[in-house]
């Protein structure tokens, strides 16, 4: 049984204007639809990385998980624990005005665990007597790992990870994803991935799952699909890379950009960037199976 | 050489003493090149930047060695002289194209004004090359966005506008400042894409600052890697990828996640870019350095040949 289920989430958000303007105006309402019929299960102990562009559903779908929001349309199932959330901003998401003691306590407060704030520091690579301090006393990666200590004290058995590197720089990234890994090993947790950088995510997940324009376009494991990226959209993602072995491999050009998700296009959203479009791609929404949700791929096309 | 820096040194006065930001800065670029500057937050690449085009923010100042452009001294010019360098041979492309853009102005006058400023044509004139440059810099329909405000372009296509903006006067040397940082993976495979060819196609000098390797990997000849305000390495872009000499330069290189067939830890540099006013003595990188030497904490090392690059390290330097 999986650890977390969705099942044909979607979750539509109103974005019209006022209602005055919409009837002086004869505006239509207008609905956003951040995701679209997503399903995805989670097993105990693994990784799922979610990757895609800006605006293509994959932190709505955290929300989602988490219950920041309610889906429109769907379930989302929990059968573990607990869950937690880490944030991209460790700036953002710590209370300046609080001693690093009381901003991880404050789950213990609220959830009645019993762990003590020392050992939570030492756990994440932080001294015991760094509790006394403010957050501004530390660097982005040193308050990236008070926001996982924090996470850690709700005794979670799943953690929701949007971006939890993304601010930081490069050689602080490897300590937080190695952080990561070891505590992932120690206290049998899993993990929601989500990252817009394709290497992170190929650095930590057992399982990729690839969104454009709030649906999920493929989902497979992480050495197949980096190797054997099937749906066009994962292979221009990969494509567009940057090369850092200066292999010189062959590459397609990236075409276009991610549509209005107010006015996507019919069909399949990705076929006005596809070069294996046809008219069916045009007309009719290809249908997730198999891992993949692509007419070219199911026709045997590609 | 287009641009030639020489032993570049910037300082912060405060009331707490003088902070050093740039120390001993020495590189060139040739025409058509292109010079890719990576480093880590606080490293002193953005302020590498400012301080050639004269840009810093007060009170920080250039306090020693030169800056010249096409053999010319530039980091000497009074204010007015060197506003009308920059825009006309200096071009500058900022990491967020909605501050370099007036949300005010259509995208063509703010084109149209910046040519008629720096070059002696007619308006009619000034359109027509406007146009040119944004159908160069990958604009579809042209004409149809001439006269849209920056808010209706999406990221990408804001950045292609502030592109064609710095190419707008034709400049000899180009400065950009982190040019894909805000953007999307497959958007910042095509402005990198478009940089390399306009810098090759133009012949202007171009120093491409970023944090990301993988951006010098793809664009750059050269590389400068930069750590708290000193340059520690220096080299052709593949050298110091495959063969780092700098214990800095390779921790870097390990701690870049890549997309492998077999996963392997990252390799993880302890604790962090120092700050200005703590900058250690010594090799300021002998903290966190696994290879640390006892000379690296007294003596500062100076750029020295290591194998086909040069590296400020003493592990390099002749016995």
């Amino acid at each position: 049984m999986p650890l977390l289920r969705l099942e044909n989430v979607t979750r539509d958000f109103d974005v019209s204007r006022p209602w005055l303007n919409r009837v002086l105006e004869h505006e239509p309402r207008r609905i956003l639809r951040a995701v679209d019929q997503v399903s995805l299960e989670i097993e105990n102990g693994e990784t799922v990385g979610l990757v895609g562009e800006s605006g293509c559903g994959k932190s709505t779908v955290a929300r989602l998980i988490v219950g920041l929001y309610e889906p429109t349309a769907g379930r989302v199932e929990f059968r573990g624990r607990r869950l937690q959330m880490i944030f991209q901003d460790p700036y953002a998401s710590l209370n300046p005005r609080w001693r690093v003691r009381d901003i991880v306590a404050e789950p213990m407060r609220f959830l009645g665990t019993t762990a003590r704030v020392e050992d939570l520091l030492v756990q994440v690579g932080l001294s015991a007597d760094d509790g006394e301090k403010y957050p501004h006393e530390f660097s982005g990666g040193q308050r990236q790992r008070i926001s996982i200590a924090r996470a850690l004290a709700g005794e979670p058995d799943f953690l929701v990870c949007d971006e939890p590197t993304s601010a930081l720089d490069v050689s602080v990234q490897a300590q937080i994803l190695n952080l990561m890994s070891d505590l992932q090993q120690r206290l049998g947790l899993t993990y929601l991935f989500i990252s817009h950088n394709l290497a992170v995510v190929s650095q930590v997940a057992d399982r990729v799952g690839v969104m454009y324009l709030g649906r999920l376009a493929e989902l497979a494991p992480a050495a197949a699909l980096f190797s054997r990226p099937r749906h066009p959209y994962t292979r221009m993602l990969l494509d567009a890379v940057p090369d850092l072995g200066m292999s010189g491999r062959p590459r397609t050009p990236v075409r276009g950009e991610v549509p209005n998700p107010l006015a996507p296009p019919t069909g399949c959203t990705f076929h006005p960037r596809c070069p294996h479009s046809n008219e069916r791609c045009r007309r009719e929404v290809p249908v997730f199976a198999d891992g993949v949700a692509c007419h070219a791929v199911a026709e045997a096309r590609i | 050489m287009t641009l030639d820096v020489r032993d570049l040194r910037v300082e912060f006065p405060t009331r707490r003493g003088t902070l050093t930001a740039l120390d001993g800065i020495s590189f060139s670029i040739a025409p058509g090149e292109v010079l890719g500057v990576v480093g880590e937050s606080g490293a002193g690449k953005s302020i590498t930047g400012l301080a050639i085009i004269g840009l810093l923010e007060p009170p920080g100042r250039i306090a020693g060695g030169e800056v010249r452009l096409e053999g010319k001294r530039i980091d000497n010019l009074p204010h007015d002289q060197l506003r009308r360098l920059r825009g006309r041979q200096i071009g500058v492309i900022f990491q967020d194209p909605l501050t370099s853009l007036n949300p005010l102005y259509t995208i063509g006058r703010q084109l149209e004004e910046t040519i008629l400023a720096h070059l002696p044509l007619s308006r009619a004139q000034a359109r027509a090359k406007a146009l040119g440059l944004l159908r160069e810099v990958g604009i579809p329909a042209p004409e149809a966005r001439y006269a849209h405000y920056p808010h209706q372009f999406s990221g990408g296509m804001r950045q292609r506008v502030v592109i064609a903006l710095a190419l707008a006067a034709e400049p000899r040397l180009l400065i950009a400042d982190e040019p894909t940082t805000a953007l999307d993976v497959s958007i910042q495979a095509q402005i990198i894409a478009l940089l390399k060819r306009l810098a090759a196609e133009r012949g202007a000098a171009v120093m491409l600052i970023t944090h990301d390797m993988g951006v010098i990997a793809e664009t750059a000849q050269r590389v400068a890697v930069m750590y708290a305000g000193r340059i520690v390495e220096i080299g052709a872009v593949r050298d110091v990828i495959h063969a780092p000499h700098h214990p800095y330069t390779a921790g870097l290189m390990g701690s870049i996640p890549r997309i492998a067939a077999k996963r392997t830890r990252l390799v993880q540099i302890d604790g962090a870019m120092p700050r200005l006013n703590a900058i250690p003595s010594g090799c300021a990188f002998h903290p966190r350095c696994t290879r640390r030497l006892e000379r690296c904490l007294a003596e500062r090392p100076d750029l020295v040949p290591a194998g086909a690059s040069r590296a400020a390290c003493w592990l390099h330097a002749a016995a």
